[in-house]
Protein backbone atom coordinates (compact mmCIF):
# COMPACT_ATOMS: atom_id res chain seq x y z
CA UNK A 1 0.00 0.00 0.00
CA UNK A 2 1.17 3.28 -0.94
CA UNK A 3 0.12 6.10 1.28
CA UNK A 4 0.92 8.94 -1.33
CA UNK A 5 -1.90 6.74 -3.83
CA UNK A 6 -4.49 6.65 -0.83
CA UNK A 7 -4.02 10.54 -0.07
CA UNK A 8 -4.35 11.35 -4.38
CA UNK A 9 -7.63 9.14 -4.23
CA UNK A 10 -8.79 10.44 -1.02
CA UNK A 11 -9.00 6.58 0.83
CA UNK A 12 -7.74 4.71 3.02
CA UNK A 13 -8.25 1.23 4.50
CA UNK A 14 -10.56 2.71 7.23
CA UNK A 15 -13.06 3.74 4.89
CA UNK A 16 -13.11 3.06 1.51
CA UNK A 17 -16.53 3.36 -0.74
CA UNK A 18 -17.93 -0.09 -1.36
CA UNK A 19 -20.00 -0.72 -4.37
CA UNK A 20 -17.35 0.65 -6.85
CA UNK A 21 -15.63 -0.72 -9.72
CA UNK A 22 -11.57 0.69 -10.42
CA UNK A 23 -9.96 0.27 -13.65
CA UNK A 24 -6.40 0.11 -13.59
CA UNK A 25 -4.94 0.31 -16.90
CA UNK A 26 -1.58 0.97 -17.97
CA UNK A 27 -0.29 1.95 -21.91
CA UNK A 28 3.61 1.44 -22.91
CA UNK A 29 3.99 0.48 -19.26
CA UNK A 30 3.83 -1.71 -16.61
CA UNK A 31 1.17 -0.98 -13.92
CA UNK A 32 1.66 -3.99 -11.49
CA UNK A 33 2.05 -1.47 -8.69
CA UNK A 34 -1.00 -0.68 -9.02
CA UNK A 35 -2.47 -4.28 -8.71
CA UNK A 36 0.24 -5.00 -5.48
CA UNK A 37 -0.99 -1.60 -4.00
CA UNK A 38 -4.47 -2.56 -3.81
CA UNK A 39 -4.02 -6.14 -3.07
CA UNK A 40 -2.14 -4.95 0.15
CA UNK A 41 -4.98 -2.05 1.11
CA UNK A 42 -7.65 -4.47 1.18
CA UNK A 43 -5.78 -6.98 2.87
CA UNK A 44 -5.19 -4.27 5.53
CA UNK A 45 -8.40 -3.03 5.35
CA UNK A 46 -9.71 -6.61 6.45
CA UNK A 47 -11.77 -7.39 3.93
CA UNK A 48 -12.20 -10.99 2.07
CA UNK A 49 -10.29 -11.15 -1.25
CA UNK A 50 -10.49 -13.11 -4.14
CA UNK A 51 -7.84 -12.73 -6.29
CA UNK A 52 -7.76 -14.06 -9.69
CA UNK A 53 -3.83 -13.73 -10.89
CA UNK A 54 -3.49 -14.72 -14.12
CA UNK A 55 -0.10 -13.37 -14.78
CA UNK A 56 2.56 -14.25 -11.98
CA UNK A 57 2.91 -16.92 -9.79
CA UNK A 58 1.56 -16.82 -6.07
CA UNK A 59 5.28 -16.65 -4.74
CA UNK A 60 5.80 -13.80 -6.64
CA UNK A 61 2.99 -11.51 -5.64
CA UNK A 62 4.20 -13.07 -1.89
CA UNK A 63 7.51 -11.75 -1.87
CA UNK A 64 6.10 -8.00 -3.00
CA UNK A 65 3.57 -8.08 -0.43
CA UNK A 66 5.79 -8.84 1.97
CA UNK A 67 7.66 -5.55 1.00
CA UNK A 68 3.99 -3.70 1.24
CA UNK A 69 3.58 -5.24 4.93
CA UNK A 70 1.16 -7.97 4.00
CA UNK A 71 2.18 -11.39 4.22
CA UNK A 72 -0.34 -13.70 1.56
CA UNK A 73 0.61 -16.96 3.00
CA UNK A 74 -1.13 -16.10 6.94
CA UNK A 75 -4.28 -14.28 4.33
CA UNK A 76 -4.78 -17.27 2.88
CA UNK A 77 -4.19 -19.22 5.60
CA UNK A 78 -6.63 -17.24 7.81
CA UNK A 79 -9.11 -17.64 4.97
CA UNK A 80 -9.04 -14.28 4.41
CA UNK A 81 -7.92 -14.14 0.92
CA UNK A 82 -8.70 -16.77 -2.35
CA UNK A 83 -6.01 -17.23 -4.59
CA UNK A 84 -6.62 -18.14 -8.09
CA UNK A 85 -3.21 -18.76 -9.57
CA UNK A 86 -3.57 -19.15 -13.44
CA UNK A 87 -0.10 -19.77 -14.41
CA UNK A 88 -0.75 -23.36 -12.02
CA UNK A 89 -4.08 -23.88 -12.53
CA UNK A 90 -4.15 -23.58 -16.15
CA UNK A 91 -2.31 -27.25 -16.27
CA UNK A 92 -4.89 -28.69 -13.96
CA UNK A 93 -7.95 -28.23 -16.49
CA UNK A 94 -6.17 -30.78 -18.67
CA UNK A 95 -5.39 -33.88 -16.20
CA UNK A 96 -9.44 -33.32 -14.77
CA UNK A 97 -12.29 -35.39 -16.08
CA UNK A 98 -14.60 -34.03 -18.63
CA UNK A 99 -17.69 -33.20 -16.71
CA UNK A 100 -15.88 -31.63 -13.52
CA UNK A 101 -16.34 -27.62 -13.05
CA UNK A 102 -13.01 -25.72 -12.92
CA UNK A 103 -13.03 -22.01 -12.98
CA UNK A 104 -10.83 -21.90 -16.37
CA UNK A 105 -13.13 -24.51 -18.25
CA UNK A 106 -12.49 -22.47 -21.30
CA UNK A 107 -9.41 -22.96 -22.00
CA UNK A 108 -10.50 -27.05 -22.94
CA UNK A 109 -13.75 -25.44 -25.23
CA UNK A 110 -12.47 -25.38 -28.79
CA UNK A 111 -14.33 -21.92 -28.58
CA UNK A 112 -13.82 -20.08 -25.98
CA UNK A 113 -17.40 -18.93 -25.35
CA UNK A 114 -18.51 -18.04 -22.10
CA UNK A 115 -16.45 -17.19 -18.87
CA UNK A 116 -19.37 -18.62 -16.28
CA UNK A 117 -17.20 -20.78 -14.66
CA UNK A 118 -14.79 -18.12 -13.42
CA UNK A 119 -17.60 -16.13 -12.58
CA UNK A 120 -19.06 -19.02 -10.30
CA UNK A 121 -15.46 -19.71 -8.82
CA UNK A 122 -15.68 -15.54 -7.73
CA UNK A 123 -19.41 -15.89 -6.44
CA UNK A 124 -18.55 -18.87 -4.02
CA UNK A 125 -15.46 -17.32 -2.93
CA UNK A 126 -16.81 -13.96 -1.47
CA UNK A 127 -20.31 -15.40 -1.05
CA UNK A 128 -20.51 -15.23 3.13
CA UNK A 129 -21.17 -18.88 4.17
CA UNK A 130 -21.10 -18.35 8.23
CA UNK A 131 -20.27 -16.93 11.23
CA UNK A 132 -16.01 -16.93 10.48
CA UNK A 133 -16.68 -15.29 7.16
CA UNK A 134 -18.71 -12.11 8.67
CA UNK A 135 -15.51 -11.46 10.76
CA UNK A 136 -14.48 -9.44 7.15
CA UNK A 137 -15.71 -6.63 6.13
CA UNK A 138 -16.35 -6.68 2.58
CA UNK A 139 -15.47 -8.68 0.06
CA UNK A 140 -12.96 -7.44 -3.02
CA UNK A 141 -12.53 -9.19 -5.95
CA UNK A 142 -8.65 -8.69 -7.77
CA UNK A 143 -8.00 -9.58 -11.24
CA UNK A 144 -4.38 -9.13 -12.76
CA UNK A 145 -5.23 -8.92 -15.74
CA UNK A 146 -7.98 -9.66 -18.03
CA UNK A 147 -5.96 -8.71 -21.37
CA UNK A 148 -4.64 -12.15 -20.64
CA UNK A 149 -8.28 -13.44 -21.09
CA UNK A 150 -8.28 -12.20 -25.03
CA UNK A 151 -4.91 -13.60 -25.75
CA UNK A 152 -6.33 -17.00 -24.32
CA UNK A 153 -9.23 -16.97 -27.00
CA UNK A 154 -11.93 -15.58 -25.01
CA UNK A 155 -13.74 -13.07 -26.76
CA UNK A 156 -13.83 -8.99 -25.62
CA UNK A 157 -17.84 -8.78 -24.90
CA UNK A 158 -17.32 -12.47 -23.04
CA UNK A 159 -14.64 -10.46 -20.60
CA UNK A 160 -17.74 -7.94 -20.16
CA UNK A 161 -20.44 -9.68 -19.75
CA UNK A 162 -18.07 -11.60 -16.81
CA UNK A 163 -17.00 -8.06 -15.11
CA UNK A 164 -20.32 -7.20 -15.89
CA UNK A 165 -21.58 -10.32 -13.43
CA UNK A 166 -19.29 -10.12 -10.72
CA UNK A 167 -20.32 -6.36 -10.68
CA UNK A 168 -24.32 -7.12 -10.46
CA UNK A 169 -23.07 -9.76 -7.58
CA UNK A 170 -19.74 -8.59 -5.26
CA UNK A 171 -20.39 -4.58 -6.31
CA UNK A 172 -24.70 -4.53 -5.85
CA UNK A 173 -25.44 -7.53 -4.07
CA UNK A 174 -22.78 -8.09 -1.37
CA UNK A 175 -21.55 -4.58 -1.18
CA UNK A 176 -17.80 -4.97 -2.16
CA UNK A 177 -15.32 -3.62 -4.81
CA UNK A 178 -14.07 -5.00 -7.28
CA UNK A 179 -10.29 -3.89 -8.89
CA UNK A 180 -9.10 -4.76 -12.77
CA UNK A 181 -5.87 -4.61 -14.68
CA UNK A 182 -6.15 -4.41 -18.42
CA UNK A 183 -3.65 -2.98 -21.05
CA UNK A 184 -4.31 -1.03 -23.44
CA UNK A 185 -2.24 -2.30 -26.36
CA UNK A 186 -2.31 1.35 -28.27
CA UNK A 187 -2.85 -0.44 -31.64
CA UNK A 188 -5.90 0.43 -33.06
CA UNK A 189 -6.26 -2.26 -35.05
CA UNK A 190 -6.78 -4.56 -32.36
CA UNK A 191 -10.49 -3.98 -32.29
CA UNK A 192 -11.10 -6.63 -29.20
CA UNK A 193 -8.54 -4.87 -26.80
CA UNK A 194 -9.96 -1.39 -27.49
CA UNK A 195 -13.24 -2.73 -27.32
CA UNK A 196 -12.48 -4.29 -23.74
CA UNK A 197 -10.74 -1.34 -22.37
CA UNK A 198 -13.59 0.78 -23.28
CA UNK A 199 -16.16 -1.37 -22.42
CA UNK A 200 -14.60 -1.66 -19.13
CA UNK A 201 -13.97 2.18 -18.69
CA UNK A 202 -18.25 2.37 -19.33
CA UNK A 203 -18.44 0.10 -16.23
CA UNK A 204 -15.77 2.01 -13.57
CA UNK A 205 -16.44 4.34 -11.33
CA UNK A 206 -12.32 5.47 -11.43
CA UNK A 207 -10.50 4.81 -13.70
CA UNK A 208 -6.33 5.34 -13.12
CA UNK A 209 -3.88 4.69 -16.42
CA UNK A 210 -0.70 4.29 -15.42
CA UNK A 211 1.76 5.86 -19.19
CA UNK A 212 4.74 5.77 -19.86
CA UNK A 213 6.75 9.22 -20.53
CA UNK A 214 5.81 9.96 -24.35
CA UNK A 215 9.75 11.26 -24.41
CA UNK A 216 11.10 7.33 -23.21
CA UNK A 217 12.53 6.06 -20.92
CA UNK A 218 13.92 8.39 -17.40
CA UNK A 219 15.67 7.12 -14.67
CA UNK A 220 14.37 9.87 -12.20
CA UNK A 221 10.01 9.61 -13.43
CA UNK A 222 8.84 6.36 -14.63
CA UNK A 223 5.54 7.68 -15.80
CA UNK A 224 2.73 9.23 -15.58
CA UNK A 225 -1.02 8.12 -13.37
CA UNK A 226 -4.44 10.00 -14.75
CA UNK A 227 -6.84 9.39 -12.62
CA UNK A 228 -10.48 9.90 -13.53
CA UNK A 229 -13.64 9.96 -11.40
CA UNK A 230 -16.51 8.79 -13.29
CA UNK A 231 -19.34 9.23 -10.72
CA UNK A 232 -21.16 13.01 -11.59
CA UNK A 233 -19.57 13.75 -8.07
CA UNK A 234 -15.97 13.61 -7.70
CA UNK A 235 -14.43 13.09 -4.36
CA UNK A 236 -11.50 15.75 -5.37
CA UNK A 237 -12.33 19.05 -5.43
CA UNK A 238 -9.76 19.90 -8.22
CA UNK A 239 -11.67 18.29 -10.53
CA UNK A 240 -12.76 15.16 -12.06
CA UNK A 241 -9.66 14.28 -14.36
CA UNK A 242 -5.99 14.90 -12.74
CA UNK A 243 -2.55 13.85 -14.20
CA UNK A 244 0.72 13.25 -11.79
CA UNK A 245 4.29 11.74 -12.47
CA UNK A 246 5.00 8.47 -10.38
CA UNK A 247 8.58 7.31 -8.96
CA UNK A 248 8.81 3.61 -8.08
CA UNK A 249 11.69 2.99 -5.09
CA UNK A 250 12.28 -0.14 -3.64
CA UNK A 251 9.15 -0.31 -1.48
CA UNK A 252 6.86 3.07 -2.25
CA UNK A 253 5.99 4.82 -5.23
CA UNK A 254 6.42 8.60 -4.82
CA UNK A 255 3.62 11.15 -6.91
CA UNK A 256 4.35 14.71 -7.88
CA UNK A 257 3.04 17.04 -10.16
CA UNK A 258 3.75 17.21 -13.55
CA UNK A 259 7.38 18.34 -14.36
CA UNK A 260 7.99 18.69 -10.48
CA UNK A 261 10.17 15.72 -10.15
CA UNK A 262 12.91 16.55 -7.06
CA UNK A 263 15.37 15.24 -9.41
CA UNK A 264 14.61 18.20 -12.14
CA UNK A 265 14.02 20.90 -9.58
CA UNK B 1 -18.91 30.65 -14.56
CA UNK B 2 -20.94 33.63 -13.65
CA UNK B 3 -23.15 33.67 -10.65
CA UNK B 4 -26.54 33.73 -10.93
CA UNK B 5 -27.35 35.88 -7.66
CA UNK B 6 -30.92 37.70 -8.59
CA UNK B 7 -34.15 35.52 -7.92
CA UNK B 8 -35.19 36.59 -11.32
CA UNK B 9 -32.16 35.24 -13.00
CA UNK B 10 -32.09 31.72 -11.00
CA UNK B 11 -36.02 31.71 -12.86
CA UNK B 12 -35.08 33.06 -16.10
CA UNK B 13 -31.86 30.06 -15.66
CA UNK B 14 -34.38 27.04 -14.82
CA UNK B 15 -36.89 28.29 -17.29
CA UNK B 16 -34.01 27.85 -20.13
CA UNK B 17 -32.78 24.66 -19.00
CA UNK B 18 -36.10 23.25 -19.03
CA UNK B 19 -36.91 24.21 -22.64
CA UNK B 20 -33.60 22.57 -23.43
CA UNK B 21 -34.49 19.44 -21.95
CA UNK B 22 -38.46 20.01 -23.40
CA UNK B 23 -36.39 21.06 -27.13
CA UNK B 24 -34.33 17.36 -26.52
CA UNK B 25 -37.91 15.47 -25.45
CA UNK B 26 -39.67 16.46 -28.51
CA UNK B 27 -42.41 15.14 -29.82
CA UNK B 28 -41.53 11.53 -30.06
CA UNK B 29 -38.94 9.63 -31.60
CA UNK B 30 -35.63 8.60 -31.03
CA UNK B 31 -33.47 10.33 -29.23
CA UNK B 32 -29.74 9.28 -28.95
CA UNK B 33 -27.31 10.29 -26.74
CA UNK B 34 -24.24 9.60 -27.43
CA UNK B 35 -21.39 9.73 -24.51
CA UNK B 36 -17.55 8.78 -24.15
CA UNK B 37 -15.31 7.67 -21.70
CA UNK B 38 -14.65 10.98 -20.42
CA UNK B 39 -18.25 12.61 -20.60
CA UNK B 40 -20.57 10.18 -19.43
CA UNK B 41 -23.92 10.24 -20.54
CA UNK B 42 -25.84 8.47 -17.57
CA UNK B 43 -26.64 11.59 -15.71
CA UNK B 44 -28.07 13.74 -19.10
CA UNK B 45 -29.95 10.33 -19.45
CA UNK B 46 -31.32 10.63 -15.78
CA UNK B 47 -31.92 14.80 -15.77
CA UNK B 48 -34.72 13.68 -19.06
CA UNK B 49 -35.77 10.46 -17.59
CA UNK B 50 -36.62 13.37 -14.17
CA UNK B 51 -38.38 16.24 -16.71
CA UNK B 52 -40.16 13.16 -18.78
CA UNK B 53 -41.64 12.31 -15.22
CA UNK B 54 -42.11 15.47 -14.17
CA UNK B 55 -44.51 16.70 -17.24
CA UNK B 56 -46.60 13.27 -15.64
CA UNK B 57 -45.34 10.49 -17.98
CA UNK B 58 -44.96 7.37 -17.11
CA UNK B 59 -41.08 6.14 -17.66
CA UNK B 60 -40.04 2.65 -18.62
CA UNK B 61 -36.29 1.73 -18.19
CA UNK B 62 -34.52 -0.92 -19.82
CA UNK B 63 -31.41 -1.17 -17.62
CA UNK B 64 -28.79 -2.98 -18.34
CA UNK B 65 -25.36 -1.56 -17.11
CA UNK B 66 -25.97 -0.24 -13.73
CA UNK B 67 -28.15 -1.89 -10.71
CA UNK B 68 -32.03 -0.57 -10.46
CA UNK B 69 -30.79 1.29 -6.55
CA UNK B 70 -27.56 2.81 -8.47
CA UNK B 71 -30.19 4.07 -11.54
CA UNK B 72 -32.97 5.37 -9.27
CA UNK B 73 -30.70 6.89 -7.14
CA UNK B 74 -30.61 10.95 -6.48
CA UNK B 75 -34.48 11.08 -7.97
CA UNK B 76 -37.33 12.89 -5.89
CA UNK B 77 -39.82 10.44 -4.72
CA UNK B 78 -42.26 12.08 -7.80
CA UNK B 79 -39.82 10.99 -9.83
CA UNK B 80 -38.90 7.76 -8.35
CA UNK B 81 -42.93 6.43 -8.56
CA UNK B 82 -43.13 7.18 -12.03
CA UNK B 83 -40.11 4.96 -12.93
CA UNK B 84 -40.85 1.31 -14.36
CA UNK B 85 -37.45 0.05 -14.27
CA UNK B 86 -36.96 -3.71 -16.04
CA UNK B 87 -34.01 -4.60 -14.33
CA UNK B 88 -31.67 -6.89 -17.35
CA UNK B 89 -28.77 -6.36 -14.99
CA UNK B 90 -29.10 -8.66 -12.64
CA UNK B 91 -28.69 -11.55 -14.62
CA UNK B 92 -29.13 -10.58 -18.78
CA UNK B 93 -27.39 -14.58 -19.78
CA UNK B 94 -29.37 -16.00 -17.03
CA UNK B 95 -26.28 -17.69 -15.38
CA UNK B 96 -28.00 -18.01 -11.83
CA UNK B 97 -30.83 -19.90 -12.70
CA UNK B 98 -32.71 -18.48 -10.14
CA UNK B 99 -35.68 -17.45 -12.29
CA UNK B 100 -34.88 -13.89 -11.69
CA UNK B 101 -33.89 -13.68 -15.15
CA UNK B 102 -36.27 -11.47 -17.88
CA UNK B 103 -38.52 -13.60 -20.09
CA UNK B 104 -37.16 -13.78 -23.68
CA UNK B 105 -33.94 -11.72 -22.80
CA UNK B 106 -33.62 -8.01 -23.68
CA UNK B 107 -35.27 -8.58 -27.14
CA UNK B 108 -38.28 -9.89 -25.48
CA UNK B 109 -38.67 -7.00 -22.93
CA UNK B 110 -38.25 -4.59 -25.77
CA UNK B 111 -41.12 -6.41 -28.09
CA UNK B 112 -43.42 -6.68 -24.73
CA UNK B 113 -42.69 -3.12 -24.69
CA UNK B 114 -43.95 -2.62 -27.99
CA UNK B 115 -46.91 -4.41 -27.20
CA UNK B 116 -48.10 -2.31 -24.25
CA UNK B 117 -51.02 -1.11 -24.54
CA UNK B 118 -52.59 1.70 -21.89
CA UNK B 119 -53.24 5.60 -21.92
CA UNK B 120 -51.36 8.61 -21.78
CA UNK B 121 -47.89 8.95 -23.76
CA UNK B 122 -44.79 6.96 -22.72
CA UNK B 123 -41.11 7.14 -22.87
CA UNK B 124 -38.64 4.57 -22.62
CA UNK B 125 -35.07 4.76 -21.43
CA UNK B 126 -32.29 2.46 -22.70
CA UNK B 127 -29.55 2.03 -20.40
CA UNK B 128 -27.86 1.60 -22.75
CA UNK B 129 -28.07 0.55 -26.61
CA UNK B 130 -24.15 -0.42 -26.69
CA UNK B 131 -24.76 -3.33 -24.38
CA UNK B 132 -27.63 -4.37 -26.33
CA UNK B 133 -25.63 -3.50 -29.88
CA UNK B 134 -22.91 -5.61 -28.29
CA UNK B 135 -25.68 -8.41 -27.44
CA UNK B 136 -27.95 -8.33 -30.51
CA UNK B 137 -27.43 -8.26 -34.32
CA UNK B 138 -27.72 -4.71 -35.30
CA UNK B 139 -30.54 -4.74 -37.96
CA UNK B 140 -32.30 -6.53 -35.18
CA UNK B 141 -32.04 -4.35 -32.77
CA UNK B 142 -32.78 -1.32 -35.58
CA UNK B 143 -36.08 -2.94 -36.65
CA UNK B 144 -37.23 -3.51 -33.10
CA UNK B 145 -36.36 0.28 -32.06
CA UNK B 146 -38.43 1.89 -35.28
CA UNK B 147 -41.40 -0.49 -34.36
CA UNK B 148 -40.54 0.61 -30.32
CA UNK B 149 -40.94 4.69 -32.12
CA UNK B 150 -43.52 4.18 -34.38
CA UNK B 151 -46.35 2.78 -32.77
CA UNK B 152 -48.70 5.33 -32.38
CA UNK B 153 -49.04 4.78 -36.54
CA UNK B 154 -50.08 1.21 -36.21
CA UNK B 155 -53.21 1.03 -38.22
CA UNK B 156 -54.49 -1.72 -35.84
CA UNK B 157 -54.17 0.57 -32.75
CA UNK B 158 -57.57 1.85 -32.10
CA UNK B 159 -56.76 4.00 -29.46
CA UNK B 160 -55.97 8.08 -29.32
CA UNK B 161 -52.46 8.52 -31.20
CA UNK B 162 -49.81 8.49 -28.26
CA UNK B 163 -46.47 9.65 -28.31
CA UNK B 164 -43.68 7.54 -27.20
CA UNK B 165 -40.36 8.56 -27.13
CA UNK B 166 -37.45 6.71 -26.86
CA UNK B 167 -34.09 8.06 -25.16
CA UNK B 168 -31.22 5.50 -26.12
CA UNK B 169 -27.70 6.00 -24.34
CA UNK B 170 -24.74 4.65 -27.03
CA UNK B 171 -21.29 4.71 -25.77
CA UNK B 172 -19.41 5.61 -29.11
CA UNK B 173 -15.82 3.94 -28.67
CA UNK B 174 -17.76 0.73 -28.32
CA UNK B 175 -18.88 0.45 -31.90
CA UNK B 176 -17.71 0.52 -35.49
CA UNK B 177 -18.80 4.04 -37.67
CA UNK B 178 -21.63 1.12 -39.36
CA UNK B 179 -24.03 0.93 -36.24
CA UNK B 180 -23.14 4.28 -34.84
CA UNK B 181 -24.87 5.85 -38.43
CA UNK B 182 -27.22 2.94 -38.76
CA UNK B 183 -28.78 4.13 -35.15
CA UNK B 184 -28.39 7.90 -36.18
CA UNK B 185 -30.28 7.77 -38.80
CA UNK B 186 -32.96 6.37 -36.79
CA UNK B 187 -32.89 8.91 -34.36
CA UNK B 188 -35.02 12.46 -34.59
CA UNK B 189 -32.67 14.09 -32.11
CA UNK B 190 -29.17 13.53 -32.23
CA UNK B 191 -27.29 14.46 -28.67
CA UNK B 192 -23.34 14.47 -28.59
CA UNK B 193 -21.47 14.68 -25.34
CA UNK B 194 -18.09 16.35 -24.98
CA UNK B 195 -16.45 19.12 -23.26
CA UNK B 196 -13.08 20.65 -22.03
CA UNK B 197 -11.76 21.09 -18.35
CA UNK B 198 -14.92 20.36 -15.96
CA UNK B 199 -17.55 21.62 -18.75
CA UNK B 200 -19.15 19.55 -20.23
CA UNK B 201 -21.48 20.55 -23.94
CA UNK B 202 -23.62 18.82 -25.97
CA UNK B 203 -23.60 19.08 -29.32
CA UNK B 204 -27.55 18.72 -30.33
CA UNK B 205 -29.00 17.89 -34.20
CA UNK B 206 -32.08 18.27 -34.29
CA UNK B 207 -33.73 16.11 -36.99
CA UNK B 208 -37.47 16.88 -38.03
CA UNK B 209 -39.36 15.59 -41.04
CA UNK B 210 -39.80 18.20 -43.54
CA UNK B 211 -37.49 20.67 -41.90
CA UNK B 212 -33.66 21.31 -42.76
CA UNK B 213 -31.28 19.44 -39.38
CA UNK B 214 -30.93 22.22 -37.28
CA UNK B 215 -28.19 22.06 -34.48
CA UNK B 216 -26.72 23.57 -31.48
CA UNK B 217 -23.97 23.67 -28.84
CA UNK B 218 -25.03 23.80 -25.17
CA UNK B 219 -22.77 23.70 -22.47
CA UNK B 220 -24.26 22.84 -19.06
CA UNK B 221 -23.73 21.05 -15.59
CA UNK B 222 -25.99 18.45 -13.89
CA UNK B 223 -26.89 19.07 -10.43
CA UNK B 224 -27.09 16.28 -7.70
CA UNK B 225 -30.96 16.59 -8.45
CA UNK B 226 -30.40 16.20 -12.01
CA UNK B 227 -31.70 19.50 -12.96
CA UNK B 228 -29.64 21.15 -15.71
CA UNK B 229 -27.45 24.41 -15.02
CA UNK B 230 -27.00 25.99 -18.60
CA UNK B 231 -23.74 28.09 -19.28
CA UNK B 232 -25.41 29.82 -22.28
CA UNK B 233 -24.74 28.77 -26.11
CA UNK B 234 -25.36 29.83 -29.63
CA UNK B 235 -29.12 29.84 -30.77
CA UNK B 236 -29.89 27.01 -33.00
CA UNK B 237 -28.95 28.22 -36.59
CA UNK B 238 -29.96 26.19 -39.52
CA UNK B 239 -27.52 24.46 -41.87
CA UNK B 240 -27.79 22.91 -45.17
CA UNK B 241 -24.92 20.45 -44.65
CA UNK B 242 -24.90 19.41 -40.94
CA UNK B 243 -21.74 17.47 -39.96
CA UNK B 244 -20.53 17.89 -36.24
CA UNK B 245 -17.31 17.18 -37.24
CA UNK B 246 -16.09 19.64 -39.81
CA UNK B 247 -15.71 23.01 -38.80
CA UNK B 248 -15.61 25.87 -41.04
CA UNK B 249 -11.85 26.73 -41.05
CA UNK B 250 -10.71 30.53 -42.30
CA UNK B 251 -7.70 30.39 -44.58
CA UNK B 252 -6.21 33.56 -43.68
CA UNK B 253 -5.74 32.79 -39.99
CA UNK B 254 -2.03 31.61 -40.35
CA UNK B 255 -0.59 33.17 -43.04
CA UNK B 256 3.20 34.21 -42.81
CA UNK B 257 2.91 37.62 -44.90
CA UNK B 258 0.49 40.48 -45.20
CA UNK B 259 -2.98 40.02 -46.76
CA UNK B 260 -3.30 43.70 -46.48
CA UNK B 261 -0.98 47.38 -45.90
CA UNK B 262 -1.65 50.04 -43.74
CA UNK B 263 -1.79 53.51 -44.92
CA UNK B 264 2.35 54.24 -43.70
CA UNK B 265 3.36 50.92 -45.42
CA UNK B 266 1.32 52.31 -48.14
CA UNK B 267 3.16 55.55 -48.61
CA UNK B 268 6.18 53.84 -48.39
CA UNK B 269 5.73 51.28 -51.04
CA UNK B 270 4.48 54.56 -53.59
CA UNK B 271 7.40 56.69 -53.01
CA UNK B 272 10.13 53.74 -53.91
CA UNK B 273 11.97 54.34 -56.90
CA UNK B 274 12.49 50.56 -58.43
CA UNK B 275 15.30 49.90 -60.29
CA UNK B 276 14.16 49.86 -64.05
CA UNK B 277 12.81 53.59 -63.72
CA UNK B 278 14.43 55.71 -65.28
CA UNK B 279 14.44 59.41 -63.43
CA UNK B 280 16.55 62.53 -63.83
CA UNK B 281 19.04 61.78 -61.22
CA UNK B 282 20.05 58.46 -62.66
CA UNK B 283 20.52 60.32 -66.10
CA UNK B 284 23.04 62.63 -64.22
CA UNK B 285 24.79 60.10 -62.42
CA UNK B 286 25.12 58.42 -65.66
CA UNK B 287 26.32 61.29 -67.33
CA UNK B 288 28.97 62.47 -64.98
CA UNK B 289 30.79 59.74 -65.40
CA UNK B 290 34.35 61.04 -65.78
CA UNK B 291 34.45 62.36 -62.25
CA UNK B 292 34.21 58.41 -61.16
CA UNK B 293 36.73 57.58 -63.58
CA UNK B 294 39.38 59.90 -61.69
CA UNK B 295 38.81 59.25 -58.49
CA UNK B 296 39.81 55.12 -58.71
CA UNK B 297 43.36 52.92 -59.86
CA UNK B 298 43.69 49.59 -59.56
CA UNK B 299 47.11 48.87 -57.74
CA UNK B 300 48.57 45.87 -58.76
CA UNK B 301 52.10 44.84 -57.31
CA UNK B 302 53.24 41.23 -58.53
CA UNK B 303 54.79 38.76 -56.60
CA UNK B 304 57.95 36.66 -56.72
CA UNK B 305 57.05 33.84 -58.45
CA UNK B 306 53.91 35.29 -60.38
CA UNK B 307 54.01 34.31 -63.80
CA UNK B 308 53.78 37.63 -65.91
CA UNK B 309 52.91 37.24 -69.42
CA UNK B 310 54.74 39.70 -71.72
CA UNK B 311 52.17 39.14 -74.41
CA UNK B 312 48.92 40.69 -75.16
CA UNK B 313 46.50 38.03 -74.23
CA UNK B 314 43.85 39.49 -76.63
CA UNK B 315 46.60 39.91 -79.03
CA UNK B 316 44.68 37.05 -80.75
CA UNK B 317 41.03 38.81 -80.91
CA UNK B 318 40.51 40.95 -84.29
CA UNK B 319 39.16 44.31 -82.55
Amino acid sequence: MFPELNDLLNASPDRAEPGKLTLLCDAETDGSFLVHHFLSFYLKADCKVCFVALVQSFSHYNIVGQKLGVSLTTARERGQLVFLEGLRSAVDVFFRAEGEAHPLHFLREAKAASLQPLYEFVREALEPVDQREAAWKRPVLLVDDLSVLLSLGVGAVAVLDFVHYCRACVCCRLQGNIVALVHDSGDAEDEESDVLLNGLSHQSHLVLRAEGLATGFCRDVHGQLRVLWRTPSPPAQRGRSLTFQYKIQDKSVSFFAKGMSPAVL
Amino acid sequence: QPAVTSSEGVGEATGRSREMLESLLGPGGLVLLRDSVEWEGRSLLKALVRQAALRGERVHVLGCEVSEEEFREGFDPGTYSRLVYHDLFRDPLNWSNTGEALPGGPLGVLRAMCRRTGPGPVTIALDSLSWLLLHLPCTTLCQTLHALSRQDSRPDDSSPVEHVRVLGLLHEELHGPGPVEALSTLAQVEVTLSGTGDQASAHILYRRPQHRPTHKIQWFTILPDFSLNLQGGSPPKSQPHPDPRTHPVDPTTHLTFNLHLSKKEKEAKDSLTLPFQFSSEKQQALLCRGLGQATSHIFYEPDAYDDLDQEDPDDDLDI
